[in-house]
């Protein structure tokens, strides 16, 4: 056996380039005669634009060129890649979503004009030079505000603000009314699910290049996903067939969703580089990230919960209003929807559920999948809303959970929200995280902390999501305009090592040491015989890549299917040399034997004779050893957990410290768990941050509140608490090859709710009780709070 | 960024020579300067760095009083300002290790951002500034947000600080800024208890009068329950209420005092 195979915490191998320095990011390529792009970005919300006055501008020094929006003819609008359907069978309103602005101003930081020049600066200097026209409009931020009849329309050719009006599933509504009327207790919360901005450490960058000799382009591109940004801005942008486009991107210094998405700057880059034939680079400041990055949640949610006598869950509705932003980002429709309502069952046996969900057009950043995307939405209701009525009732929040699981031997099960959870243990989980956290030593810790003159409260969240994204067909009737499958290209050369090319791609998940591990299982080799590629369309298969968890249980499942394949055409190779029917073959530790004799071959051995095919069936077998697998997962997966927070609170300042977090996950089968143990840490650091520190804020005139660093607070080492990271309860899925569900995401997802409703319980304890305080629950609102 | 000229002069009177030029700015650790130049919010013709000028550096005590160079950074202050460890620890607590290596306390005075720490410890200490022409008090130095008695071409070159019995610095940190939402600068001095409050107000810093009194006559957390900051003057934002502003003046007063007693 390779001593690190499946199971192994080995160090990730690309750290090592990463910590020294030697990464390859989009920014450190540069080409030879490359021009520099300045985006002159709009700095009102909402605004008639009447001209653009730019001669001054493309008169000074080392522009190439100014564009404005007349100078993209033949080029398409940014596509939308989900079509959601509305109550009434209608499909959603969709406005056009242009590389620059049209006619009309739509939100702060959208591009109105683009400067090529020689340098950087000189294309700044111009860009100040460029005169705009136009007349500022009353901005729609509110969501509320915005489906009213008389509100200013972001988009003058729709009907209305509103993108669509969903309902989950909307033959249950009636059944769930009704239950309602004849629940014994019904609790209600209203919350907002706070916008957020992912904030990747490196920022997005681009750069367009084209070869007059072939007359094909590249993109270099900070992507999470080169081949969905090829077909969309080859098929649906530009018109550049996919033969004649290549997108590479090369190491990518973080995502968490929000680098999913084909921007407009990517399109105008290559479109721009082949105008001007010349190489055309775009590196994002920090401020235009916070103005262009697609933001995240921005949810407004009513809740309701019905109970019957015993305290069981009989139904559950919602409403909830999701911002869109001023434009539909890539999958921005899926989010609120698919997403969200389909997870809104939760742990629980909750027989009737029916979720309302209305888009919402702002002035805004449009708004987009991140991490977790919908998920922690759902959860963070749902989770909120059992917290409440467990106070409500009177009855332990653990034990009120532990009531209403879906239980252990009801798996398969079918929710009313239209998925089919696999497998699932959730009392372990529960079990688990009560152990780790020592729930039943809080009231001493408590005790302390009051003698202190300190608040102190316990909360707890169980979550569940849907991972490894997704099952073409189903995704394909919900609406989405892509299919999900994964690929992957095993090429093994002649002396034995592999290399994989994957359609995944890594962006800090640590794909490059992970899934040699698993082919060094399969085969008994050492995972450093094999190197994984990926984030070039040009050398890997089609794939979708990275988001939703999906890498391992996804492009993990593809590459084992195609080392599969590998394995058994090895044997047939090894059987011809041996002298033996392929039946007989076994390989392990490398080693190819026939079964019940000595004989046998190392791995080298088959793998040079399929490379040097002298002694071989060739009648019978191609010479070579490369396979490639397409995998397509026939369920999502599910992944689940308890988290358990402790927070203590300064009643004089209002500032809350979490003290203990503890994490119980069930993740399936786990490859490497040292990287899922970071998965996970970062997941919560993120969701502490969106509980307690983070908020993206406008004014009522769309001006961005929370444009930098000073305003907006992300989560600091010294936020976040020592994690206590456990995955020993695992329920392995039943449908992908390795039994993996996907971590990436659940930290984000699980911790939001355990932090809030720890928050809540001090101010219980102490007398303070309040039902809700949205997040983030800064010290000032704390404060506000226990003195309200 | 424009562009701009540099110039690095080793004396103070060629500093001041070359700022006569009316588009020319001193430039010390740049940690405020640089980002709003990159941010094309400012654009000095010149930029005059202080930090060639060897007689503003470094720290020196006599007759109780500190005498602190104009471009000594905050983390010398922090590590050697052993003699008044309160304001050795409030340059401790200014941003993080980059900035403390590069920003100073003349940059910060001259700046006077509503939010700064130094400006409390200055007004609390009943500081001077002394500059290539004057001394002026704290109290006629700081006058309002980002304003300051300074001229044009006027360089800090020392600051001097009367050193207190005692004293304590209570930082309340704006979440994402980490600067001081509201902060607390208490000295205690034979002749009498400076209470600095910074981040706070609308005016910048200020002093807190009747903390003053009520701790002159009895220095206990007790002497200040009957007090309060009224709220009109202090400042709303994301982070804060003016009114969560106010009382946090209270509550860090009351932590320093009993820090020191
Ligand atoms: C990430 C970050 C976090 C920070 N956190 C804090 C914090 O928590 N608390 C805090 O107090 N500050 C904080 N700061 C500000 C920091 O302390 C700066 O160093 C300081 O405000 C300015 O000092 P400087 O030497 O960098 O000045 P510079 O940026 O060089 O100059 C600032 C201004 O003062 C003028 N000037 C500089 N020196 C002199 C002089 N000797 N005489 C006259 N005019 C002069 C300049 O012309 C300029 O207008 C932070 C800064 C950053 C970047």
């Amino acid at each position: 056996m390779p001593k690190d195979g499946i199971g192994a915490s080995t160090k990730r191998r690309e750290d090592i380039r990463f910590l020294t320095g030697k990464g390859r990011y989009t920014d450190d390529i540069n080409l030879h005669g490359q021009a520099y792009v300045h985006f002159l970005r709009a700095d009102v919300a909402h605004a008639t634009l009447n001209g653009i006055e730019t001669q001054d501008a493309a008169s000074m020094p080392g522009v190439l060129r100014v564009f404005t929006a007349t100078d993209f003819d033949g080029v398409g609008g940014l596509p939308c890649g989900w079509q959601i359907t509305d109550r009434k069978g209608q499909p959603m309103q969709e406005p056009k979503h242009p590389i620059m602005a049209e006619g009309k101003i739509r939100h702060v930081g959208e591009i109105v004009a683009a400067v090529v020049a020689e340098t950087l600066d000189q294309a700044r200097d111009a860009a100040e030079a460029i005169v705009l026209d136009y007349d500022e409009l009353p901005a729609v931020i509110d969501m509320k505000a915005a489906v009213q009849e008389d509100a200013p329309r972001v988009h003058d050719d729709l009907t209305s603000n509103l993108c669509y009006d969903w309902g989950f599933v909307e033959e249950n509504k009636a059944a769930v009314d009704e239950a309602f009327l004849a629940a014994d207790h019904v609790t209600t919360l209203e919350l907002v699910n706070n916008r957020l901005v992912a904030n990747p450490m490196e920022p997005r960058v681009a750069i367009g290049d084209y070869a007059a000799h072939d007359d094909s382009s590249t993109l270099y591109t900070t992507s999470q996903n080169p081949h969905v940004i090829r077909l969309l801005m080859g098929a649906f942008v530009l018109g550049i067939p996919e033969h004649k486009l290549r997108v590479v991107a090369p190491d990518v210094g973080g995502g968490f969703g929000t680098k999913i998405f084909h921007y407009a700057e990517e399109a105008f880059c290559t479109f721009a580089a082949k105008q001007l034939k010349r190489p055309v680079k775009w590196t994002s400041t920090r401020s235009e990230a916070f103005m262009s990055d697609a933001h995240g949640r921005d949810h407004v949610t009513k809740i309701q919960l019905a109970l019957d006598a015993e305290n069981n869950f009989t139904a559950l509705r919602t409403d909830t209003y999701a911002n869109m932003g001023a434009y539909l980002s890539t999958f921005a429709p899926s989010v609120p929807t698919w997403l969200h309502g389909t997870l809104m069952a939760g742990n629980y046996r909750t027989p009737l559920i029916y979720v309302n969900v209305k888009a919402v057009f702002t002035n805004t950043v449009p708004v987009d999948a991140y991490r977790g995307a919908g998920r922690p939405e759902a959860t963070f209701q749902l989770e909120r809303v059992i917290d409440k009525a467990a106070r409500e009732l009177g009855v332990d929040p653990a034990e009120l959970r532990r009531q209403n699981f879906i239980r252990k031997d009801q798996f398969p099960y079918a929710t009313p929200v239209a998925v089919e959870y696999d497998t699932g243990d959730y009392e372990a989980t529960l079990n688990k995280a009560l152990e780790l956290s020592d729930y039943a030593g809080f009231a001493n810790r408590h005790a302390e902390s009051q003698a202190r003159g300190k608040l102190r409260g316990i909360g707890l969240a169980h979550y569940i999501e849907a991972c490894g994204i997704a099952p073409s067909n189903l995704v394909g009737q919900l609406g989405a305009r892509a299919g999900l499958y994964e690929s992957a290209t095993v090429r093994v050369n002649a002396t034995g090592g592999i290399v994989v090319m994957t359609g995944s791609h890594s962006h800090g998940q640590g794909h490059e040491t992970s899934f040699p591990q698993v082919i060094a299982q399969m085969i008994g080799i050492e995972p450093d015989q094999v190197e994984i590629v990926h984030g070039d369309t040009a050398n890997t298969p089609m794939g979708m890549g990275t988001y939703g968890s999906r890498s391992i249980a996804v492009g993990g499942s593809a590459m084992v299917r195609a080392t599969e394949k590998i394995i058994s055409k090895a044997k047939k190779i090894a059987a011809h040399i041996l002298e033996a029917s392929d039946a007989d073959i076994e390989l392990k530790d490398g080693k190819f034997s026939v079964a019940g004799t000595d004989k046998s071959l190392n791995w080298g051995d088959v793998t040079l004779a399929a490379y040097v095919p002298h002694n071989y069936p060739l009648t019978d077998l191609e010479p070579g050893l490369e396979e490639t697998a397409f995998y397509d997962p026939s369920n999502f997966t599910y992944p689940s957990g308890c988290y358990i927070c402790e927070v203590e609170i300064d009643p004089d300042t209002g500032k809350v410290t979490i003290e203990r977090f503890t994490a119980a996950d069930d993740f399936g089968n786990v490859i490497n768990p040292m990287i899922v143990e970071g998965q996970v840490q970062g997941g919560v650091a993120q969701g502490i941050g969106q509980a307690l520190l983070e908020n993206c804020t406008y004014d009522s005139e769309g001006q961005l509140l929370s444009a930098s660093y000073m305003d907006y607070a992300m989560p600091r080492a010294s936020d976040v608490p020592m994690i206590t990271v456990d995955h020993s309860c695992q329920t392995p899925c039943t449908h992908n090859p390795l039994g993996v569900k996907g971590c990436g995401e659940a930290g984000a997802i699980g911790s939001p709710p355990a932090v809030i409703n720890a928050v809540l319980d001090a101010m219980h304890r102490a007398g303070k009780p309040v039902a809700h305080i949205d997040m983030p629950v800064t010290p000032a609102k704390v404060w506000a709070a226990m003195n309200a | 960024m424009y562009n701009f000229d540099f110039v690095k002069p080793s004396t103070v009177e060629e500093a001041v020579a070359a700022l006569q030029d009316d588009e020319a700015q001193p430039l010390s650790g740049g940690q405020t300067l640089i980002p709003s130049m990159k941010q094309r919010l400012n654009a000095p013709g010149t930029l005059v760095s202080l930090l060639g000028i060897e007689a503003l550096k470094g720290i020196s005590v006599s007759d109780g009083v500190m005498t602190i160079g104009g471009t000594t950074t905050h983390a010398t202050v922090a590590a050697q300002a052993d003699a008044y460890p309160a304001l050795a620890y409030l340059a401790g607590q200014i941003g993080d290790p980059a900035v403390r290596n590069r920003g100073t306390i003349g940059g910060s005075l001259a700046n006077n951002d509503p939010a700064a720490c130094y400006p409390a410890a200055a007004l609390a200490s009943g500081a001077t500034i002394v500059t290539n022409t004057r001394e002026i008090a704290a109290d006629d130095f700081f006058q309002g947000m980002f304003t300051t008695d300074l001229e044009e071409g006027e360089i800090i070159t020392a600051v001097k600080f009367p050193i207190p019995e005692a004293a304590n610095y209570q930082k309340f940190e704006q979440p994402a800024s980490r600067f001081a939402l509201t902060a607390v600068f208490v000295a205690k001095y034979a002749d009498g208890v400076r209470v600095a409050i910074t981040g706070a107000s609308e005016e910048g810093v200020f002093r807190w009068a009747e903390a003053e009194d009520a701790l002159s006559n009895s220095f206990s957390a007790e002497a200040l329950s009957a007090l309060a900051v009224p709220a009109n003057d202090m400042i709303t934002d994301l982070h804060g209420t003016a009114e969560y502003r106010a009382h946090l003046c209270k509550v860090l007063t009351g932590r320093a005092v009993s820090a020191i007693s």
